[in-house]
C-alpha cells in the first residue's frame, strides 16, 4: 500500500459531516496555521513541500502564493478552480463530493496565508448536486467558528462562496474562470497582467485546483520537508489519478508517484488490468489534451527504462516519445479501440469548447473535426493525414491561451505514434466501417506483462 | 410582465447577490440564469433574459451573449426531461455510441429533438466528469452512471411515471 495523505480517511462512515470529520482530527491543521504559523510561514511551508499545481500545469504552488500584490486597501481573493472538465479527469469531484471538509480546511489555511476575506469556488455547472454538499459543509463550519469572522480569535474574517459555472470547458482557465465569475463569457485575457496582480475585479488572484488545494492539509501537519520526502524528484507528495476506460477497476487512486505505469495499470491495487483480458493498446496518461501513447511506450521509455508515474517520467522523451502527468487522468485504450475514431471525438471536444477569440484555434479545430471525420468515414485521401498534422502545428503557440495546444497535441500524437492506422482507414475505407486496426501497427511485440 | 420570481425564488436570487461585493452584482449573472431556467419551464426566453437583465440593473445584450456562451442554458423550449448523453472518448471507447442509438430508437428521436408528447429532449455533450463510471448520462441535477439497455429502459419509465404524476 502506497502513502496516502488525502483519501486516508474517505472511507470512514459519515466523513462528509462535520462531526466525523471534526472527530477523526479534522481543522487541526487550521488550528495548527492560525494559532502557530503566519501567512509568511505558511508560504514558506508550501514552498519547502515542492507542491506543484494538480490542475495540469504543474506550477508550483508556493511560489505562485508568493507572487501576489498586495497594494494597500486593495482586497485579495482565492479562488478554488473546480471546473473539471478535462475527458479523463474526475478527481475533484471525488473529493469534494466525499472529502467536502478537507477541501474547506485547505481553503481557510490559503485564505488565511493570501489574506482572502472572500474565497470562490468555481465548480463546473454539471455537477449540480455537489453546491449543496459543500454549502452544507461551510454552514457546519461557519457554525463551528471555522469560517466568517474573527476566526479562533486571530482577527481574520473569511467566507467562502459556492459558485457554479455553465458549461464551457475554457472556464477551467483561470483568467476564463475570472471572466465567468465576473459574470461574463469564458473569454482568456491577455497575459499580462497575471491573475496575481490583477485577477478576479482587478484585484490580485490567486487560482488553485482543489487538489492542490486539499494538499495544503497535510503539508500543515507534516511540514513542508517531510511532504517533499514522499514522492520522488521534483514530484514530490501525492497524486490523485482518476483511471477510466477499458480497465477493470475505473476510479480515483491516490498515489504517491513512485509507482510505475504497469503496476499501476495491471495490479490489483489499482487499474486491475485490462477488462476482458486484452490486450493494452494506448493510453492517454494525463486527460485529453496530453499525447497518447502506444503500449510498448507507455510501459518503458525510449531508452527501455520503467517508465514511473509522476512528473518526470511521464514526460521523458518530450513529445516524441514520451508525454505528461497533465491533469491525471488516466484513458486505457485496449486492443478494439480505433485510434481514429478516438481522436476525432477529442477533435470534436475542441472545436465544441474554443471560445472563438483566435481565428487558428476556431477555425483550426474545425477543420481537424472534418478531416478526422472523412478519414474515419472512409473518405479521406492520403494527403489529408499531411494536412491534420500541418493544421496542428500553426495552431499550436499561435493562440491567446493553451487551448489551442491542448488541441493540437492529442492530434499530433495520434499521428505520430500510430500513422499507419490513420493510412489503413485511407487504404480500406470499407473494411476501416466494420472492422478496427487492432495492434497491427506495432513494429516491436507488445510486453505484455504475465 | 409576465414572468416573475415568486417569493422563494426572489429570496434565493438575493442570496446570489449578495455573496458579491458592492457594485460587483453582474457576477451573480450565471447563478440568476440557472435560477431562472429551473423557475421557467427549463428554458431561457428573451423575456425571461430581460426580466434578469433588469434585476441585475445591466444591459439586456450582456444577459443574452453569456446565455448564448455556455451549453446548459437552453434557448428553445425543451422536453420535460433532458437526457443529455456524454459522446467524449472515454465515454466513447466505453460503448456510449451503443446507448445513444439505443436511446434514439427507444425514443424515436435524433439528438437535438424532443418528443411527441413533449416528455423527453435527447442531447448529445461533452465529458461530464463520470468517465470512470462510463457509459452516462445527466438528467437535470442528477448523473446516471454505468448505463445499459436494461438501465435506460428503467429510466424512462421511471421518468414517464413522474411526467405522468406532474400533469
Ligand atoms: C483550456 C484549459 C482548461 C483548464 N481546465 C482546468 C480545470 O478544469 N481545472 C483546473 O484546476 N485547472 C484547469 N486549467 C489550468 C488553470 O488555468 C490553472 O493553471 C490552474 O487552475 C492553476 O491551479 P494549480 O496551480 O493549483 O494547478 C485549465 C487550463 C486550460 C488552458
Ligand atoms: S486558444 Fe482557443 S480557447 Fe483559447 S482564447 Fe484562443 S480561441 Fe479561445
Ligand atoms: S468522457 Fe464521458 S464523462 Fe468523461
Amino acid at each position: 500500500m502506497g502513502v496516502k495523505l488525502l483519501l486516508d480517511k474517505a472511507n470512514v462512515p459519515g466523513i462528509r459531516t462535520y462531526d466525523v470529520y471534526r472527530r477523526e482530527g479534522g481543522y487541526s491543521a487550521v488550528e495548527k496555521a492560525l494559532k502557530e504559523m503566519n501567512p509568511e510561514t505558511i508560504v514558506e511551508e508550501v514552498k519547502k513541500s515542492g507542491l506543484r499545481g494538480r490542475g495540469g500545469a504543474g506550477f508550483p504552488a508556493g511560489m505562485k502564493w508568493s507572487f501576489i500584490a498586495k497594494p494597500e486597501g486593495v482586497p485579495r481573493h482565492l479562488v478554488c478552480n473546480a471546473d473539471e472538465s478535462e475527458p479523463g479527469t474526475f478527481k475533484d469531484r471525488y473529493l469534494m463530493e466525499f472529502l467536502p471538509h478537507l477541501l474547506l480546511e485547505g481553503l481557510i489555511i490559503a485564505s488565511f496565508a493570501l489574506g482572502s476575506n472572500d474565497t470562490y469556488i468555481y465548480i463546473r455547472g454539471e455537477y449540480a448536486w455537489i453546491p449543496d454538499i459543500l454549502e452544507e459543509a461551510i454552514n457546519e463550519a461557519k457554525a463551528n467558528g471555522w469560517l466568517g469572522k474573527n476566526i479562533l480569535g486571530t482577527g481574520f474574517d473569511c467566507n467562502i462562496h459556492v459558485q457554479r459555472g455553465a458549461g464551457a470547458y475554457i472556464c477551467g482557465e483561470e483568467t476564463a474562470l475570472i471572466e465567468s465569475l465576473e459574470g461574463r463569457r469564458g473569454n482568456p485575457r491577455i497575459k499580462p497582467p497575471f491573475p496575481a496582480i490583477q485577477g478576479l475585479w482587478m484585484r490580485p488572484t490567486v487560482v488553485n485546483n482543489v487538489e492542490t488545494l486539499a494538499a495544503v492539509v497535510p503539508i500543515i501537519h507534516m511540514g513542508g520537508d517531510e511532504y517533499a520526502k514522499i514522492g520522488v524528484g521534483k514530484s514530490t507528495g501525492t497524486k490523485l489519478i482518476s483511471a477510466c476506460g477499458n480497465i477493470n477497476k475505473p476510479g480515483v487512486y491516490e498515489i504517491d508517484m513512485t509507482v510505475s505505469v504497469e503496476d499501476f495499470i495491471y495490479s490489483d491495487e489499482y487499474c486491475g488490468g485490462i477488462k476482458g483480458g486484452k490486450q493494452l493498446k494506448a493510453c492517454i496518461p494525463g486527460g485529453s489534451s496530453v499525447p497518447i501513447l502506444p503500449a510498448n511506450l507507455l510501459l518503458k521509455t525510449a531508452k527501455g527504462e520503467t517508465r514511473y508515474m509522476n512528473y518526470e517520467s511521464l514526460s521523458d522523451g518530450g513529445f516524441a516519445t514520451g508525454s505528461m502527468m497533465g491533469s491525471g487522468g488516466f484513458i486505457v485504450l485496449d486492443e478494439d479501440q480505433c485510434i481514429v475514431k478516438n481522436t476525432l471525438t477529442l477533435a470534436r471536444f475542441y472545436r465544441h469548447e474554443s471560445c472563438g477569440q483566435c481565428s487558428p484555434c476556431r477555425e483550426g479545430t474545425g477543420w481537424m473535426e472534418k478531416i478526422l471525420m472523412k478519414i474515419e468515414q472512409g473518405k479521406g485521401e492520403m494527403s489529408d493525414i499531411d494536412l491534420l498534422w500541418d493544421i496542428q502545428r500553426k495552431i499550436e503557440g499561435n493562440t491567446i491561451c493553451p487551448l489551442g495546444d491542448a488541441a493540437s497535441w492529442p492530434v499530433a500524437a495520434a499521428i505520430r505514434h500510430f500513422r499507419d492506422e490513420f493510412e489503413w482507414h485511407v487504404k480500406n475505407p470499407e473494411l476501416s466501417q466494420t472492422s478496427n486496426f487492432g495492434l497491427q501497427h506495432y513494429a516491436d511485440p507488445i510486453h505484455i506483462p504475465a | 410582465m409576465g414572468m416573475q420570481f415568486n417569493e422563494i425564488q426572489m429570496t434565493e436570487f438575493k442570496r446570489l447577490v449578495a455573496r458579491y461585493p458592492e457594485g460587483k452584482q453582474k457576477s451573480a449573472l450565471l447563478p440568476a440564469l440557472h435560477l431562472a431556467q429551473e423557475s421557467f419551464d427549463g428554458w431561457l426566453s428573451v423575456e425571461t433574459m430581460d426580466y434578469i437583465a433588469s434585476l441585475l440593473n445591466i444591459e439586456p445584450i450582456e444577459v443574452y451573449e453569456v446565455a448564448s456562451f455556455y451549453s446548459m442554458y437552453n434557448l428553445k423550449p425543451v422536453g420535460k426531461f433532458v437526457f443529455e448523453v456524454c459522446q467524449t472518448g472515454p465515454c466513447m471507447i466505453s460503448g456510449s455510441d451503443n446507448i445513444i442509438d439505443y436511446i434514439k430508437q427507444t425514443l424515436d428521436i435524433k439528438p437535438g429533438e424532443t418528443t411527441k408528447d413533449g416528455v423527453f429532449t435527447l442531447k448529445l455533450v461533452e465529458c461530464l466528469g463520470a468517465c470512470g463510471y462510463a457509459p452516462m448520462m445527466q438528467v437535470g441535477k442528477i448523473y446516471k452512471e454505468h448505463l445499459t439497455k436494461e438501465k435506460v429502459d428503467a429510466i424512462i419509465a421511471e421518468y414517464r411515471q413522474l411526467a405522468a404524476s406532474k400533469n
